[in-house]
């Protein structure tokens, strides 16, 4: 398992290598200067001069190849550059308002996981009652229902049923977990809900799989109790597909987070997002795709080692 | 009894084919339509729904009681108006602009953002699959590594940063760089569900016999290949519609799609449109509901689609 | 004459273990009702080792299932009069006394070893569940037992081996856990449902000698299912025949094979190509397929097939015993009189004539000389990758003659279908070289040889396009090659081969999954004609095919090369099959050859000790040579190819091997009536 373990971490570095490549290329090639939508939001009139100096006082003047080392120096360093906007580092930005995001996101998978575990399981146990079809109602709804339409319906429930809206603010969770909480449900609950129903049919569809193989058949002929047979021996190969969607649609629940956070007014890096490219804040915007795209592939890790876990043919290969 | 060819006497019947091989293909063509409809009910309902959907965004002009771009202050929310009623169907928006209509003209946007996006990141991905998988080698292993670097990126940031680099280019009212932005991610995504189909058919002996017939690689690729990857192609096609419509409502959603006065059902949700949506629920909740139902309606046909093609087929 | 194994214990209560009647199961399908078993009636004693013969689609796995209860309830409907078990109803019997019995007093095992244990759970996690379940064992109790229970089985190590999974195991010792879990709490009856079709020949005889020996030593009746004749003879004590869902013939096994009173059980028997007796001109063939169950046909179910059909068949005959026979052996046959005199020439004179195979050319038309496959491959250790060679093919040497038929034949892993592979061209050889012609085969060359040298397979499901009409299929290599340059005389061309085929023009416009296995495979055989080759590689055309279809095949190949003056190297891994196809016979082990002879000379006096060994594990279907056979079961498996023995590569599993064995690699040496072997120890 540990052999496994440091092979899948050291595979990482070349796709992390790749993706930090692939984001300095794109981003290179922005029209619309930077430098002029900022200094036009000044409201200052500028010449050539002053637009050519800076420039080069935020480095962009200097040959490609050069920004490519300072760049890649720097991210050895953990330094992500400067925002062009802000002028203050792009770690520091980020680390201030990141913490609400990764809640966010812990919460949504959470609230999936466990309304997911029991719709999926019932729905395949009982496959083709009512309930059957009541459950795969509701995660076909997840599958086409964007998530900030949920959003606003959700505030416009509460504002119909109990009369106030939902602390809209940024209490954070060390501060007062209570306050946190009622702030925070509802978005997790409106970017959780396609989550539960992706990984909620995943379930499903596996245990069924898992019902027809041979070796559930072994357990039958054995003569032990059918919920033996189910749980023990279907559940357990069952989870393994389920497994892997959980982390493939983690990317999905990132995407969902940009939208919610902006209908849900949460100051994440979801929003920061938004305001990055309409700014055309190249740096941080580059920050932004690293450190999003680096969390997803650290949770693929994750679901691969849980996968591997659970899975012993992974773990002793014949 | 002298020896002689045929060794069948009599006319053979046909058997049913095996349950227990599932080939990367289509299964018979002789089921009828009638029977489609009698064992996919969803599925019926998803493809009547995306036929209408489509008929409304043809005949558009025809169609929609109103203009979409028609103001009309009296009837707007802020002044108090704006209720669904005889003259407003489904209500007016901020503006007093006919709701209904709107949803009209806004089906033009998503399905042909949605499907031309769709189309054409689809399509892209199986080509790139399938020569990958047939290269095989070098060639693969390059493809694969760049397809694994893009797919660590979540779907809506790989469509922000297109919008954010590519320049705006609008032709015939549709935002080109919107179409690529939304296409793009579909790309890798395709091209491994696809490279790995092919992969599969390619290791099949009727390639090997292909082969030892002395076919040339085209005719190998084209004519035994391709066919047998269509089936998986037309059901990510589908779901990926689906997915497409999502985004551009995002997108728009969010500022960086579709712009003022274009109708789009993601903008109908977002910014001034929707700033009284808490004294006029229905200027959010009938857009939502089109963004829902197209969705379904195409996530419904392509699951149909593959239960009816080949049941085995996993994705 | 058998004897049927009664325990003392057991003269008190009756001898009847299981007593099954009017036995019926129905399928509800989206198409319609199937009625899988159609009133069946058996009976089976105490220790007693029954076998059930049939095709598949005949019912025999569905009755199985059926007794064990083990049916989906949703979609299967099983009636029955009575299915008494040691005094219980089963047909009538709650489902929680149901689930007491089953595991417990009855157990079964089934065909797909890879895929019959779960793949998350410990070995001895699954053997001790039954332990634990109904004899309310302690965890230590029960892990002791299943110790027991694996060494009984035969399984090495057994402690060790508790804690490791399934995938750890091979296909062989798969089927041993399975026979100990079906041993776990002492049954009185095992049901096996092919439990060796799956597994090698050699693998073969050691699982059902296992099971044999199990059978005998404690009591166990047996219950086996197959559609091995050679199998039903060595171990059977009786037989139920099965066609299309009921029980046409039984009888103990003697009088079943000396006496067969069913024309299908004929046909079944005459078939086969047996080891034991001199090659006859042509196999039996039983024209048609089994009868569609949705709509079968009234009375005897198999008249359209049959070659003495009548009038009277019209009407279901009933069970009647068959003269001059044991009282348990009955049929059911308006016409046995007729079937027991008749028997050899029921199906053609040429069935019971014996005759070698015609001659062959004298021209030399293929040659492959230190034939190399080598597979790369890469295991991760740690943090590095270590890269391996497979040898699939290490330095094989023969010839073809024009119109000679070269059998390749050997167990899995033997090399023989990368070998064929390898001579196509169709992957890159890594060494040695391939003579077609006397022209070298390299990379440049080998489109001009396509024509040349054909190639058919053997799974008739994948080895046709899905998505192109057969007519397709077949004019798509003429329009490559140019040698129809018209439209219509590409059709013309397809509707001849066809014929020659034995199909009917008309199938050009059918899709494959239309056609069954054997007319698919007639299909494949038509494509690999149709560029008019000299040659043709059969890679393992019948293994997928059922019994009856085999023949038509083998006969099919025969005339065809008899008209067309074809080759071919025939891959397979059943010895009779090769036996009665080739002139010469190439047997193959690990990669290299082990022995080549003459067709009936290596069957008769095999030099090789691997090739006694295969001879040996190869059941003939005579009970009477059977019981008194001497036979030597090879011990082990075999082993990994990514670990080959040094030295000889049978040396790890030989009977006769000696120290030298393990350090020479054995050259093929020619000895005397033109065999070669490869030991060093061969004609001692």
């Amino acid at each position: 398992m540990l052999r496994y373990t440091l092979n899948r971490i050291l595979l990482m570095i070349p796709t992390l290598l790749g993706v930090a490549v692939l984001v300095f290329l794109v981003l290179r090639v922005i029209p619309g200067d930077i430098v002029e939508v900022k200094l036009s939001a000044e409201g200052n009139i500028f010449t050539e001069e002053q637009i050519r100096a800076e420039r080069e006082r935020l480095g962009l003047a200097d040959p490609l190849p050069t920004q490519f080392f300072r760049y890649m120096g720097g991210l050895l360093r953990g330094d992500l550059g400067i925002s062009l906007w802000t002028e203050r580092p792009v770690l520091e930005e980020i680390g201030g308002r990141i913490g609400l995001t990764v809640e966010l996101a812990i919460l949504s998978t959470l609230l999936a996981v466990i309304i997911a575990f029991p719709l999926g399981t019932l729905a395949a146990l009982f496959r083709g009652s009512w309930l059957d079809y009541v459950i795969r109602v509701i995660t076909i709804g997840g599958l086409a229902v964007p998530s900030f339409w949920l959003g606003m319906l959700i505030i416009l429930a509460l504002l119909l049923t109990v009369g106030t809206l939902p602390p809209l603010g940024t209490t954070s969770i060390f501060a007062d977990p209570a306050v946190n909480l009622s702030q925070m449900i509802w978005p997790a609950l409106s970017v959780g809900y396609r989550y539960s129903a992706v990984v909620a049919r995943m379930l499903r569809s596996s245990i069924l799989e898992v019902l027809a193989e041979d070796y559930v058949r072994t357990a039958r002929a054995k003569g032990l109790a059918e919920k033996v047979v189910i749980v023990k021996h279907g559940m357990r190969n069952a989870l393994l597909p389920t497994v892997t969607v959980i982390g493939l649609e983690f990317a999905f629940l990132l995407g969902g987070l940009v939208v919610t956070e902006q209908v849900f007014n949460i100051n994440g890096i979801g929003k920061m997002f938004v305001e990055a490219v309409v700014l055309n804040d190249l740096t941080m915007l580059q920050g932004l795709v690293l450190v999003v795209a680096t969390a997803f592939v650290v949770v693929n890790l994750l679901v691969d080692l849980l996968y591997a876990a659970l899975d012993p043919r992974i773990r002793y290969q014949a | 009894m002298s020896v002689e060819a045929p060794v069948v006497t009599q006319i053979p019947a046909i058997d049913e084919p095996s349950e227990d091989r599932a080939l990367p293909g289509i299964r018979p063509h002789r089921r009828s339509f009638l029977d489609f409809v009698r064992q996919q009910p969803l599925g019926t309902i998803g493809f009547v729904i995306v036929v209408v959907m489509f008929v409304a965004a043809i005949f558009a002009d025809y169609v929609a009681p109103y203009a979409p771009e028609e103001v009309d202050f009296m009837a707007s929310p802020a002044l108090g108006g704006g209720q669904p009623s005889a003259e407003h169907l489904l209500g007016a928006d901020a503006f007093g602009r006919d709701i209904l209509s709107r949803l009209i003209f806004g089906a033009r946007t998503a399905l042909s953002v949605g499907f031309i996006s769709a189309f054409l990141g689809c399509s892209l991905g199986a080509v790139i699959g399938t020569i990958s998988a047939f290269a095989g080698g070098k060639v693969d292993i390059i493809i694969q590594r760049f397809i694994d670097i893009m797919l660590s990126f979540p779907i809506i940031v790989l469509a922000i940063i297109v919008i954010a680099v590519m320049p705006k280019h609008v032709v015939l009212g549709i935002d080109i760089n919107l179409i690529v932005a939304i296409s793009i991610p579909f790309i890798p995504k395709v091209a491994r569900v696809i490279r790995s189909a092919a992969l599969t058919i390619v290791t099949l002996p009727y390639i090997d016999a292909a082969r030892a017939a002395g076919y040339t690689s085209n005719r190998i690729v084209f004519r035994h290949i391709l066919p047998n990857v269509v089936a998986p192609y037309l059901i990510m096609l589908t779901a990926y519609i689906g997915q497409a419509i999502l985004l551009e409502a995002s997108l728009s959603f969010l500022g960086l799609g579709v712009v003022e006065p274009t109708p789009s059902w993601g903008l109908m949700l977002s910014g001034v449109n929707a700033d009284y949506y808490l004294i006029a629920p229905w200027t959010i909740i009938f857009p939502g509901l089109a963004i829902s139902l197209a969705v379904f309606a195409f996530n419904m046909s392509g699951d149909s689609l593959r239960d009816w093609l080949d049941p085995k087929l996993k994705l | 004459m058998s004897e049927v194994a009664i325990r003392p214990e057991a003269a008190v209560e009756s001898d009847i273990l299981l007593d099954v009647a009017d036995l019926e199961v129905e399928f509800h399908t989206g198409n319609g009702v199937v009625r899988a078993v159609d009133g069946i009636s058996m009976q089976l004693h105490r220790g007693e080792f029954l076998a059930v013969v049939g095709e598949s689609g005949c019912g025999k796995s569905v009755t199985a299932l059926s007794l064990m209860r083990l049916l989906p309830p949703k979609t299967a409907r099983v009636r029955a009069s009575h299915i008494m078990f040691d005094g219980l109803d089963l047909a009538t019997l709650p489902e929680p006394e149901m689930r007491a019995l089953r595991g417990r007093s009855m157990s079964m095992i089934f065909q797909e070893p890879m895929t019959s244990l779960n793949p998350v759970l410990t070995i001895g996690d699954q053997i001790t569940e039954p332990l634990l379940a109904h004899l309310h064992m302690t965890r230590e109790e029960a892990d002791g037992r299943a110790v027991e229970l694996m060494r009984m089985v035969g399984i090495p190590e057994p402690e060790r081996r508790l804690t490791q999974y399934p995938h750890q195991f091979s296909g062989g010792m798969r089927q041993r856990v399975m026979i100990a879990i079906g041993l776990a709490c002492e049954p009185k009856l095992i049901i096996a449902d092919e439990p060796t079709t799956a597994l090698d020949v050699t693998i073969q005889a050691q699982i059902l000698e296992l099971l044999k020996d199990i059978s005998e030593k404690l009591g166990i009746a047996v219950i086996l299912i197959t559609h091995n004749l050679g199998v039903v003879a060595a171990y059977a004590d009786r037989v139920n025949v099965m066609y299309a869902a009921r029980i046409i013939e039984r009888g103990t096994a003697e009088d079943i094979f000396a006496r067969p009173a069913h024309p299908y059980t004929v046909g079944l028997m005459r078939s086969v190509p047996r080891l034991d007796k001199p090659r006859v001109e042509r196999l039996a063939t039983i024209e048609g397929m089994p009868p569609n169950l949705l709509a079968p046909p009234v009375g005897c179910r198999f008249r359209q097939r049959c070659p003495i059909a009548e009038e009277r068949c019209q009407q279901t005959p009933p069970a009647t015993q068959v003269e001059g026979g044991d009282a348990d052996h009955t049929v059911s046959c308006w016409r046995t009189d007729e079937v027991q005199t008749n028997a050899a020439t029921l199906y053609g004179v040429e069935t019971a004539v014996e005759a070698a195979k015609a001659p062959h050319g004298n021209k030399v038309l293929l040659k492959v000389d230190g034939l190399k496959q080598y597979f790369k491959i890469s295991l991760r250790q740690g943090l590095m990758t270590r890269h391996v060679d497979i040898r699939a093919v290490d330095d094989i040497s023969f010839v073809v003659h024009e119109g000679e038929t070269v059998g390749l034949v050997g167990e899995s892993g033997c090399g023989k279908t990368s070998a064929g592979r390898a001579i196509l061209h169709l992957s890159n050889p890594t060494g040695g070289a391939v003579e077609f012609d006397g022209r070298q085969l390299g990379k440049g060359n080998v489109a001009a040889v396509r024509r040349d040298m054909q190639v058919i397979f053997q799974d008739p499901f994948s080895s046709l396009n899905p998505r192109m009409k057969i007519g397709q299929i077949l004019m798509e290599p003429l329009k490559v090659h140019g040698l129809r340059p018209d439209k219509a005389s590409r059709i013309e061309r397809a509707s001849e081969l066809l014929t020659q085929v034995g199909l009917y023009p008309y199938m050009a416009d059918r899709y494959p999954h239309e056609l069954s296995g054997g007319q698919r495979q007639r299909v494949g055989i038509a494509r690999a004609l149709a560029l008019e080759p000299r040659m043709i590689i059969c890679d393992e055309p019948v293994s997928a095919l059922d019994v009856s279809v085999q023949a038509q095949i083998i006969n099919l190949l025969e005339d065809l090369q008899r008209e067309f003056g074809l080759a071919y190297v025939f891959i397979a891994h059943d010895l009779a099959v090769v036996r009665h196809i080739s002139h010469r016979v190439i047997v193959m082990y690990l990669g290299k050859i082990m022995e080549v002879g003459e067709g009936d000379i290596l069957y008769e006096n095999p030099l090789h000790p691997y090739t006694k060994a295969l001879l040996d594990a190869a059941p003939v279907p005579d009970p009477v040579v059977e019981r008194d056979r001497q036979r030597i079961i090879l011990e082990g498996d075999l082993p990994s190819p990514l670990n080959p023995p040094s030295g000889c590569v049978f040396s790890t599993r030989c009977p006769i091997a000696i120290a030298d064995c393990r350090s020479i690699v054995p050259p093929l040496r020619a000895m005397a009536a033109g065999s070669n072997v490869a030991c060093i120890r061969a004609g001692e």
